[in-house]
C-alpha cells in the first residue's frame, strides 16, 4: 500500500472518530438519564480523534524513519560474504547500487546477476513492511478510538485532555525554530572544527591576508592558501559602517518627522510605503547598485580626479544604507510614539518648543529603543549578502578607502561554495568558520538590541 | 415635458424650508433648557487672567459655551463639575495646551495682566513659562531629579551659570517641600520617587521657571490621602506667590484649597462665588444639586 493512501485513510477514520465520539457523548449523556457533560459534546469528539489519530501517526513516522535501516541491514546480511566484508565505504557504494537496481535503474553489467538477488530481496521486504506498517496503523487507529468510545463517560473531563494535547502541539511548533537554530549553530561548528585543526585559529583571527585557493591535487602550483580573514572583518565593518552611516541620520529624521511633525494622514500613507523597502528583494537593491550607483559614483570620482573601483565599497555601502533605512525608522518610530503624551504635555507644558521637547524629553526617553533599532539593522547589514556579492568585490584588500574594493564574510563564503568543491579541503571548510563567525556576531548583536529594546519597554507599560 | 421639469424643480423647496425651521425651533428649545447667563460674581478682586466669552469646539462638539471668569492674584480658584464638563478644556485653553489638539478651535478673549494671549504676537513659548501647569498623573522625565527641575530654567536660559542653577532648583525643590526628602539622591532618576513625591516634583518643576499662574489638573486624583494632604499644603503655601486654577472632582479638597469655586456643566460656567457660599448656600439649581452629591 503506498504512504499517501495511507495517510489519507487514516485522515478519514480520524474525521469519523470526531463524529462518532461527538456521538456517543451525546448518546451515553442521554442514556444516563440527560446527565450534564463535563465538556462541551465537541470535545468528546476531539479527544477520540486524537486517540485515534497520534497513535498511528506516531507509529508511522517511526516506522519511516527506522524501517530502511532494518531492511538495508537484512539485505546486506544476505549478501554473499565477499560482498558483505568489504571496507564501510565500498559497502555504502554497494548498497547504492542494490538501491539503484530495485529501482529499476541499470548498473554495471557485470554485477548486475549478482546483485539482482540483493535487490529482489531488498524490493519484498519493502513491500512486506508497507503492508505490515499499513495493518499496524490502522489497528492502532481502531484501537485508539474503541478506548475512547469505552471511556467515553459524562465525567470524563474531555476538554483538559484535549487542551493537554493541544499545549503539547504548541510547544512542539514553537521549538521547531529554537531547535532549528541549534542544530544550525551545531552542524557549523563542526565543520569550523575541521577547519581550525587544518589552519591554526591565530591565523584566520589575525592573518591579514586571504587568498583562499589551495591546491586540489598535488601536482598543482601556485596557489598556497592563505586564511587570515582581517581583510573580510575590516571590509564587512566598512560597508555596514557606510550602510549605518547613511540609515541612521536619515531614519531617525524619518521617524521623528513621522511621529511628531506628519499629519495623522501623511503618516498613514508613508510608513507602509517605507516599509515596502524593508520587503524589495535584495538581489535588486544588488544591481541597482552594480548597474547604476557605481558607474555613478565612478563618473563623479573622475570630474573630482578621484579613483573610484567599479565595485567599491562605498556604493555597497550606500545602496544597503537606503536597504535598511525602514528598519531604523521603523522602529525609532514605534518607540517614539510609545513614548507617553503626558511626557509632551509636561515639556510643551513648561514653554519648550516642539525640537525642544523631541531633543530633550523624547530622544532620550527613546533611546534605548532607537539603539535597539539600529542594532538590529546593523546585524542585518552584516549578514545581508547580495548586494554585496553584486556590488562589492572580490578582492580582498585590507583597506579603510571605501572608494576601493573591498570583500566582506559574506560574499566571500558565497565564492567558497559556489562550484564543484571537495568538501573536506581547508578553501571549503573556511567558508563554516566564516559563517560561524558571522553567526556568533550576528546573534550576540541581536541579542543586546532585544535585551535593550525589552528594558526599554518595561519603563513605559 | 414643461410640467414635469417644473415639478422636479419645485420639489426640494418645501423640504428645505421644512429643515430650516426644524433646526431654529430646537436651537431655541436648547438655549431655553440651559442656563444662559452664570450666576455670581465672574470678576476676581485683583485679577491676573481675565477670560471673557471662551468657546471651544472640538470638531463638532461645543466643549466651552461662553465662559467669563477671572483669576485672581494669590487666590485658589477651584474648577469643579460632573465628568466631561468642561473644566479641564477650560483649564487647557488658558496656556494653550489645546493648540496641540488639532481639532481643537478657540474662540474668545483671554488675557494675562491685560495681554491678549491668542494675540499672534504673544508667542506661546513666553505664555507657557510665565502659567505653569501641573498634571493628572504625575509626569516627571526620564531623567534627573536635578535635571527635571533644571528643565525649564534651562530651555527659558534663566541661569547664565551652574550656581544660579543650582540656586533656582534647590529654591524650587525647597519650596516644592521636596529638598528635604531628595537632597541626598538628586541626581537619580525622577520616576523612582513615590507618586506624592513625582507630583512635588512636577511642582517644583513647574515653579523653577518662576511663572505667575500655575493651572493644577486633578493633581491629587492619582495620589494617597497621604500625598495628598502634602499637596494641598503646598497650595496653601503657594498661594503667597502664585494665582493657581485647580480642576478637582474632590468637593472637599475644593473646599479646603479654594477661595473662589467655579461650577461647570455641559460647557457652561452655571455658578461662580466665594468657595465657602457655593457648599453652604449655591444659588442656583444645578450647583446645589451636584454640592449635595444629588448627581456628579
Amino acid at each position: 500500500m503506498r504512504l499517501t493512501t495511507l495517510i489519507l485513510i487514516l485522515a478519514a477514520m480520524t474525521f469519523a472518530a470526531y463524529v462518532f465520539g461527538r456521538r456517543r457523548a451525546l448518546a451515553v449523556a442521554r442514556a444516563g438519564g440527560a446527565v450534564r457533560l463535563h465538556s462541551l459534546p465537541a470535545y468528546y469528539g476531539y479527544l477520540a480523534a486524537i486517540w485515534s489519530a497520534l497513535p498511528a501517526v506516531a507509529l508511522l513516522v517511526a516506522w519511516v524513519a527506522f524501517s530502511d535501516s532494518f531492511i538495508i541491514g537484512r539485505v546486506v546480511a544476505s549478501l554473499p560474504p565477499e560482498l558483505r566484508d568489504q571496507p564501510a565505504a565500498q559497502l555504502g557504494l554497494t548498497v547504492n547500487e542494490i538501491r539503484n537496481l530495485a529501482a529499476g535503474q541499470m548498473v554495471d553489467e557485470g554485477r548486475g546477476a549478482e546483485l539482482q538477488v540483493a535487490a529482489d530481496l531488498y524490493n519484498s521486504l519493502r513491500t512486506t513492511s508497507s503492508r505490515i506498517l499499513a495493518g499496524l496503523a490502522i489497528a492502532v487507529a481502531f484501537a485508539g478510538f474503541g478506548l475512547a468510545w469505552i471511556r467515553t463517560r459524562p465525567a470524563l473531563r474531555a476538554r483538559n485532555h484535549v487542551e493537554v494535547v493541544i499545549r503539547g502541539v504548541l510547544i512542539a511548533a514553537s521549538s521547531v525554530a529554537i531547535l532549528t537554530t541549534a542544530g544550525i549553530l551545531l552542524s557549523v561548528t563542526f565543520e569550523a572544527a575541521r577547519f581550525f585543526s587544518q589552519v591554526p585559529l591565530a591565523d584566520f583571527v589575525f592573518g591579514t591576508e586571504w587568498s583562499p585557493q589551495t591546491a586540489i591535487r598535488a601536482d598543482q602550483v601556485g596557489s598556497s592558501g592563505a586564511f587570515g580573514a582581517v581583510p573580510l572583518f575590516v571590509g564587512t565593518l566598512l560597508i555596514s559602517g557606510l550602510a549605518l552611516l547613511v540609515a541612521v541620520p536619515i531614519g531617525l529624521m524619518t521617524a521623528i518627522y513621522l511621529s511628531e511633525y506628519a499629519a495623522p494622514g501623511v503618516r498613514r500613507a508613508v510608513k507602509p510605503i517605507l516599509e515596502v523597502l524593508a520587503g524589495v528583494p535584495t538581489v535588486v537593491y544588488g544591481y541597482f547598485a552594480a548597474l547604476t550607483v557605481a558607474p555613478f559614483l565612478r563618473g563623479i570620482g573622475a570630474e573630482l580626479g578621484l579613483d573610484v573601483a567599479s565595485e567599491s565599497a562605498l556604493g555597497a555601502g550606500l545602496v544597503m544604507g537606503v536597504m535598511i533605512i525602514p528598519f531604523v525608522s521603523s522602529l525609532s518610530d514605534d518607540v517614539i510614539n510609545a513614548v507617553p503624551q503626558s511626557l509632551r504635555d509636561g515639556s510643551y507644558g513648561l514653554g519648550a518648543t516642539k525640537s525642544e521637547t523631541i531633543k530633550r524629553v523624547l530622544l532620550p526617553a527613546a533611546l534605548p529603543g532607537i539603539v535597539g533599532g539600529v542594532l538590529l539593522a546593523a546585524s542585518r547589514a552584516i549578514g545581508e549578502t547580495m548586494i554585496v556579492v553584486m556590488a562589492a568585490g572580490l578582492a580582498a584588500n585590507l583597506t579603510a578607502n571605501p572608494l576601493q574594493a573591498v570583500t566582506t564574510v559574506t560574499v566571500q563564503i558565497v565564492t567558497l561554495l559556489v562550484g564543484d568543491q571537495e568538501f573536506d579541503s581547508p578553501k571549503t571548510l573556511a567558508a563554516f568558520a566564516l559563517g560561524l563567525v558571522l553567526f556568533v556576531v550576528t546573534l550576540v548583536l541581536n541579542v543586546i538590541a532585544l535585551q535593550v529594546v525589552r528594558r526599554y519597554r518595561e519603563q513605559y507599560d | 415635458m414643461g410640467a414635469s421639469v417644473q415639478e422636479r424643480g419645485s420639489r426640494p423647496t418645501p423640504e428645505v424650508s421644512r429643515t430650516m425651521s426644524t433646526s431654529s425651533r430646537e436651537m431655541s428649545a436648547r438655549a431655553g433648557q440651559e442656563p444662559a447667563t452664570t450666576v455670581g460674581d465672574i470678576t476676581a478682586r485683583d485679577p491676573v487672567m481675565t477670560v471673557r466669552n471662551a468657546n471651544v469646539h472640538y470638531g463638532e462638539t461645543h466643549a466651552i459655551k461662553d465662559v467669563s471668569l477671572d483669576v485672581g492674584r494669590n487666590e485658589v480658584i477651584a474648577l469643579i463639575g460632573p465628568s466631561g464638563c468642561g473644566k479641564s478644556t477650560f483649564l487647557r485653553c488658558l496656556n494653550r495646551m489645546n493648540d496641540t489638539i488639532e481639532s481643537a478651535r478657540v474662540t474668545g478673549d483671554f488675557r494675562l495682566d491685560g495681554q491678549d494671549i491668542y494675540d499672534r504676537s504673544n508667542d506661546v513659548v513666553m505664555l507657557r513659562a510665565r502659567i505653569g501647569m501641573v498634571f493628572q498623573k504625575p509626569n516627571p522625565f526620564p531623567k534627573s531629579i536635578y535635571e527635571n527641575v533644571a528643565y525649564g530654567p534651562r530651555i527659558h536660559g534663566l541661569a547664565s551659570n551652574r550656581a544660579e542653577l543650582d540656586d533656582i532648583v534647590y529654591g524650587s525643590l525647597e519650596r516644592a517641600g521636596l529638598l528635604d526628602e531628595v537632597k541626598s539622591r538628586i541626581d537619580e532618576p525622577g520616576t523612582g520617587l513615590s507618586g506624592g513625591q513625582q507630583q512635588r516634583l512636577c511642582i517644583a518643576r513647574a515653579i523653577a521657571v518662576n511663572p505667575e499662574v500655575i493651572l493644577m489638573d486633578e493633581p491629587c486624583s492619582a495620589l494617597d490621602p497621604i500625598a495628598t494632604a502634602r499637596i494641598e499644603d503646598l497650595i496653601d503655601e503657594l498661594t503667597q506667590n502664585y494665582a493657581i486654577a485647580i480642576v478637582t472632582h474632590s468637593m472637599q479638597q475644593a473646599a479646603r484649597v479654594s477661595q473662589r469655586t467655579a461650577y461647570f456643566h455641559l460647557g457652561r460656567l452655571v455658578e461662580v462665588g466665594p468657595t465657602e457660599k457655593i457648599f453652604t448656600n449655591p444659588s442656583h439649581k444645578l450647583t446645589e444639586d451636584y454640592v449635595t452629591g444629588r448627581f456628579g
